[in-house]
């Protein structure tokens, strides 16, 4: 509880401290809601005085009435006024905080290690970075905006009635309570059934996804009578539910506007006797009568709006977490600029494991000499990934060392090093933007001569030149419209490009029909020529002509040496080359 | 939304009374002023306390009133609008089920399921509001007009200029203001875009070092976004203050005119209070009214999207006529060996919306028992080719012919009840194995589970768990491997003992040595089940009966695995390769 509080008062200084920039808008905004709502206030009484001159045929003061109206007109134009600057200003720090705290958390997301990535459904850090700033914006603008007005309205009101009578202000204050306790006792009622509701909502969802998502599969099996019917029975739990959820929850409005109308019987029945008495004008009782219809709305609203920021906060604590997640190493002061690069690649006693308790790679080494090919062979799922995380410096070592060119990946920058290598993976990554724009991703200042001749090299020229706009083709996130062979050539294409002098190629099989996987075969024999290459291989004709052979399996490397000696070895190598290439 | 009114037939009587409860609470709301001006005028004016306590008490009155009409009107449309999209929900349902594969391709699994879920629930509170709302509000901003009339025609003509003027500033602003929210939330589209876009393609952007140019373009967009939003946000900003204005300035004329009216001896002092109350009620109904018509808005783009799906046919329609044979006719055709079991012949299917034919001029038969390997590259037809034959299709030319029969002849459950299908995607349902093996077979006793599971080679799953067919299966089957998933998924398929067994790509996630096993059992069961394998590997199809190779939906060879290893090109270069060259020379 006490860690839950102290959470709960760093969210709000974090919070703070991003609205703290703005807060010359805060002050302005601070002081035009006050000024609006006791303004506001004071409209009934100028009204109401005017009212009280009505006395009756031939008895109207109408010079007195014109002043009063003039102030009340000119003080309407005020208001007004106050409250469009208020209502500008809130808008402008609730939208600006939330820009600033996207971008801090868009910058994060660049840093962040991918263990961090790795390990979390990019669909829950979208959400985090969408859904909860946008959640946290709209809570914060309608704090802004509701909560202090209503505060000064309600101090407001009370003090001008207070001013004008306190008698009835007594009987506003009292009656009051009972709508805002009727308004939580009906919201605590119908909390579990909402529960309820949402969670019956949730399991009919899942049949949906479910049912719709595998339509195709439901109809060859003809399930659909048997779906249905199970859809059905949970369909009418959800009607049921739903109707007790939103008849109760809708009680609530008409409750609370009775008790706002019983304030309205006491005040006018208060009112009318001090009236009688001499007590009280007309005007005063008609003032009185606004107020008190007025009096409720603030108090409903800042309920409201509390819920509201409970959740804005929820929302940031949650965004505040990833922001405050601990990045990436920095990179050393200093750190060398890989150039020139050889190629020679060297692993020292690596140790390496994703969980601590689970060791998966120990005391490897492996010497590359410039221009050697690598094949990483094995099972599915064996853990190529894990040596692709390592030379490209997606995970850190935790033992041992890499050395490029007799360096230590660790002392150079990230930057120099990724470049240095192409990679070419199986799952395929396009992005939103045309053909060329993806193709130029490593080498910004591409001349168009260049790009066609590494699409033609990629054998991806054709294809892209029959495209509605060729190079200009506008491509949707992810690649959608284009098959999985196309994407895998573009991505080819886009490291023919840049070619850099280090490779890692993820030899992909399914996906490409014979033909062209043929012709990239070729295109990747040229693009390896001279150039130290780690390849995810598949081939045995790849595999034997590779120099150095690293066989894993359950994530970790158990044999490794060339095509002759690993067949002598009798292993798994052995094993693997009967069962899948005899 | 006109189609999907027939849902609410069912609650007529609760989308009438409903909205008629709603109006009678709101004749009484509009009656208070009136009593407050009697109490000023006649209570006040006489200094009769006990009129004034009377009228107090009728004030009361009128509010429970009020809040019993209330509740009884929120009850009925709570009742209506769930009953509502319950029945919509199971119609729209049972509708998607109904759809072939062709229209399930082209709205998408995603957008069913939105269809199903978000838009039918704004649809109900949509429904709801009206319900609600929709004669509440404009008959307080008209009855508090009329009521205005009826005290002082001359005061009144105040409230005929400031409400048309009231409501066009308010729905101005809204008709303004609304296009611009759909392009801040374009905007808010891309930021999502770009940052799932990070998300998925973090290595590869990392392995270009684009970190910063992310950055910046990420910032461009940002900056954008919140400069769009400000912009709709001043003017909707103005909503307030405007509404503000003309109001008050509407009551101060009255006022004044009031004053006037009172001098002249036309109204009372009371009355003119009555009027100012009026206009206050008029206020807070224009800006129910005004969202109001935000959620109709959004409602009714639901009911379009909703009507859309709700219109779509089905593109295959089924002959419901068909005769089903009974089993003692199926007993015969067992006798009837080297029968016909599936004929092509010369068929063309285009896909819907694609340009080119995705199979063109196939023609071959199959007889009962054999065996059928069909092998090519992504995008040669495979998959097209063997979902014609329980019509998950329809074939653009030609025709397939299942034991002579032409499948448009058939009833859908009829064909679909002969073949058994593992698609290339495995998919189990959540609920234990034993449920999602009954799916094959309802009725599957527990001989004929085991028999499919062993057949499958899944037995050692379902041995290996401790409840054994009891296990149950998570949503997505995400606690099941994929081996395990696509051998579960086979055992499916396999339990009803299908006349025509389609694998379709299924054995990807197994190793070899259990691939082999699996293509054993399958070979054991040849005198009842006419077999389609589907494969990328050649390893899976060669011992086939006969080899069906495709190549840019056209048959390109036709044989057996030796046959074809001679004078088929295409087969040559997909056998030689995943198997090695030498083997050839070894061969030659």
């Amino acid at each position: 509880m006490a860690k839950h509080k102290s959470k709960e008062k760093s969210t709000m200084k974090k919070v703070l401290r991003y609205v703290g920039k703005y807060w010359y808008l805060v002050v302005l905004s601070i002081i035009l809601a006050a000024v609006s709502a006791l303004l506001t206030l004071y409209v009934p009484i100028l009204i109401g005085d005017a009212i009280d001159l009505i006395i009756g045929q031939g008895k109207v003061d109408f010079t007195s009435i014109f002043a009063y109206l003039r102030e009340a007109a000119i003080v309407v134009l005020v208001v007004a006024a106050a409250q469009w600057i208020m209502n500008v200003c809130n808008n402008k720090i609730s939208y600006y905080v939330v820009r600033d705290i996207r971008k801090d958390a868009f910058e994060k997301l660049q840093i962040l290690p991918l263990k961090y990535l790795d390990s979390h459904s990019s669909g829950e850090i979208v959400s985090r970075i969408i859904a909860d700033v946008e959640q946290f914006s709209e809570g914060l603008l309608m704090g802004f905006t509701q909560f202090f007005t209503g505060v000064v309205t309600i101090l407001g009101t009370l003090f001008f009635m207070v001013m004008l009578n306190p008698k009835i202000t007594i009987v506003v204050v009292c009656i009051t309570p009972v709508s805002l306790l009727l308004a939580s006792f009906i919201a605590k009622k119908t909390y579990s059934m909402f529960r309820l509701q949402s969670e019956t909502k949730g399991e009919q969802t899942g049949i949906i996804d479910e049912m719709i998502g595998n339509q195709k599969v439901v109809q060859a099996f003809l399930q659909e009578d048997n779906v249905l019917e199970r859809f059905d029975e949970v369909n009418e739990r959800l009607r049921k539910c739903s109707l007790r959820a939103i008849f109760f929850s809708s009680i609530t409005n008409p409750a609370t506007r009775f008790v706002n109308g019983l304030v309205y019987a006491g005040v006018g029945f208060t009112g009318a006797i001090a009236v009688v008495n001499g007590n009280l004008s007309v005007g005063q009782l008609s003032c009185f009568l606004s107020y008190a219809n007025q009096y409720t709305k603030p108090f409903n609203e800042i309920s409201g709006v509390i819920t509201e920021l409970q959740n804005a906060f929820a929302c940031a604590a949650r965004i505040f977490d990833f922001i405050d997640e601990t990045p990436q190493t920095p990179e050393k002061e200093g750190a060398y600029v890989l150039e020139q690069v050889q190629g020679s690649v060297d692993l020292q006693e690596v140790s390496f494991s994703y969980e601590e308790n689970q060791k998966l790679i120990e005391h490897l080494n492996l010497q590359v000499k410039p221009g050697q090919r690598v094949a990483i062979v094995g099972p599915t799922g064996c853990g190529k990934t894990t040596m692709i995380n390592l030379l490209m410096r997606f995970y850190d070592v935790t033992g041992g060392k890499i050395l490029v060119d007799g360096t230590d990946i660790r002392d150079m920058t990230r930057n120099s090093l990724r470049t240095s290598y192409g990679m070419v993976l199986q799952e395929t990554w396009l992005r939103e933007g045309t053909i060329k724009e993806n193709l130029i991703m490593g080498k910004p200042d591409a001349t168009e001569e260049e790009i066609v001749a590494a699409a033609k090299a990629a054998h991806a020229h054709s294809f892209i030149q029959r495209m509605p706009k060729g190079y200009d083709t506008e491509i949707k996130e992810g690649g959608e419209g284009l098959s999985q062979g196309q994407k895998q050539l573009l991505c080819i294409a886009r490291i023919m490009l840049s070619l850099p002098p280090m490779l890692i190629l993820d030899e992909a099989t399914s996906s490409i029909d014979t033909r062209t996987e043929l012709m990239i075969q070729n295109a990747f024999a040229k693009m390896m020529e001279g150039r130290t290459s780690f390849i995810v291989a598949h081939r045995l004709s790849t595999i034997k002509e590779a120099d150095i052979i690293l066989v894993m399996k359950d994530g970790k490397i158990i044999e490794q040496g060339n095509h002759e000696e690993l067949l002598g070895q009798r292993g798994f190598y052995y094993e693997l080359y009967q069962s899948q290439f005899r | 939304m006109k189609k999907l009114l027939i849902y609410l037939k069912d609650y007529k009587k609760e989308t009438i009374l409903g909205p008629l409860f709603k109006l009678l609470e709101a004749s009484f709301e509009l009656i208070v002023p009136l009593v407050v001006a009697a109490i000023i005028d006649v209570g006040i004016g006489s200094g009769d306390k006990n009129y004034i306590l009377k009228m107090c008490g009728v004030m009361v009155l009128l509010g429970v009133v009020g809040l019993v009409s209330s509740i009884t009107a929120q009850y009925f449309a709570a009742k209506a609008a769930t009953g509502f999209a319950t029945k919509l929900r199971h119609s729209l349902f049972e509708h998607i089920q109904r759809l072939s594969f062709s229209e399930i391709d082209r709205i998408g699994t995603a957008t069913m399921i939105t269809r199903m879920t978000s838009d039918i629930n704004q649809l109900q509170s949509g429904v709801n509001m009206v319900l609600r709302l929709f004669l509440r509000s404009p008959f307080i901003v008209f009855g508090a007009m009329i009521m205005a009339f009826t005290i002082d025609v001359k005061a009144a003509l105040v409230f005929v200029v400031t409400i048309p003027l009231l409501s066009f500033v308010v729905f101005g602003i809204m008709a303004i203001s609304i296009p611009l929210y759909r392009k801040v939330q374009a905007g808010l589209d891309k930021i999502l875009g770009i940052t799932r876009e990070n998300l998925t393609g973090v290595r590869v952007i990392r392995a270009f070092g684009k970190e910063a140019s992310e950055i910046s373009e990420f910032h461009g967009q940002n900056e954008g976004f919140t400069l769009m939003q400000m912009k709709v946000g001043k003017i909707s900003a103005l909503m307030n203050p405007v509404t503000y204005i003309i109001i008050n300035l509407g009551i101060i004329v009255l006022v004044w005119v009031g004053a006037i009216r009172v001098n002249q001896g036309d109204i009372t002092q009371g009355e003119v209070v009555a009027l100012y109350n009026y206009m206050s009620q008029i206020l807070v109904e224009l800006i129910k009214l005004a969202n109001l018509i935000v959620t109709i808005t959004k409602a009714l783009a639901c009911a379009g999207r909703i009507e859309n799906v709700l219109e779509m046919e089905p593109s295959i329609r089924e002959n419901i006529n068909s005769v089903s044979k009974t089993s003692k006719d199926i007993g015969k055709e067992e006798i009837r060996k080297d029968a016909v079991k599936v004929e092509f012949a010369h068929v063309g299917m285009t896909y819907q919306g694609a340009g080119a034919e995705a199979l063109s001029d196939i023609s071959f038969t199959v007889k009962k028992g054999e065996t059928i390997g069909i092998i090519g590259g992504t995008g040669s037809g495979k998959t097209s080719l063997v979902h014609l034959i329980p019509r998950f299709y329809d074939v653009s030319q030609g025709k397939v012919l299942v034991d002579g029969k032409d499948v448009k002849d058939y009833s859908l459950k009829e064909l679909r009840q002969k073949v058994g299908i593992v698609m290339q995607k495995s998919v189990l349902f959540k609920g234990t194995i034993r449920e999602n093996i009954c799916w094959g077979k309802e009725d599957a006793t527990e001989q004929e589970i085991w028999e499919a599971l062993e057949i499958a080679q899944a037995k050692e799953i379902v041995d290996n768990k401790p409840e054994g067919l009891e296990t149950q299966v998570s949503q997505g089957a995400k606690n099941l491997s994929g081996g395990q998933k696509q051998r579960l998924s086979i055992a499916r398929a396999v339990v009803k003992k299908p006349e025509i067994l389609i694998l379709d790509d299924s054995a990807s996630a197994l190793d070899y040595a259990t691939d082999a096993r699996l293509r054993q059992a399958i070979a054991g069961l040849k005198n009842i089940m006419t077999v389609f394998i589907v494969s990328q590997r050649a390893s899976s199809i060669m011992h086939a009966d006969k080899i069906i190779v495709l190549d840019d939906g056209k048959i390109v060879g036709m044989g057996t695995h030796e046959e074809l290893k001679q004078n088929c090109e295409v087969y040559q270069e997909i056998y030689y390769s995943q198997y090695e060259k030498e083997e050839k020379h070894g061969e030659a």
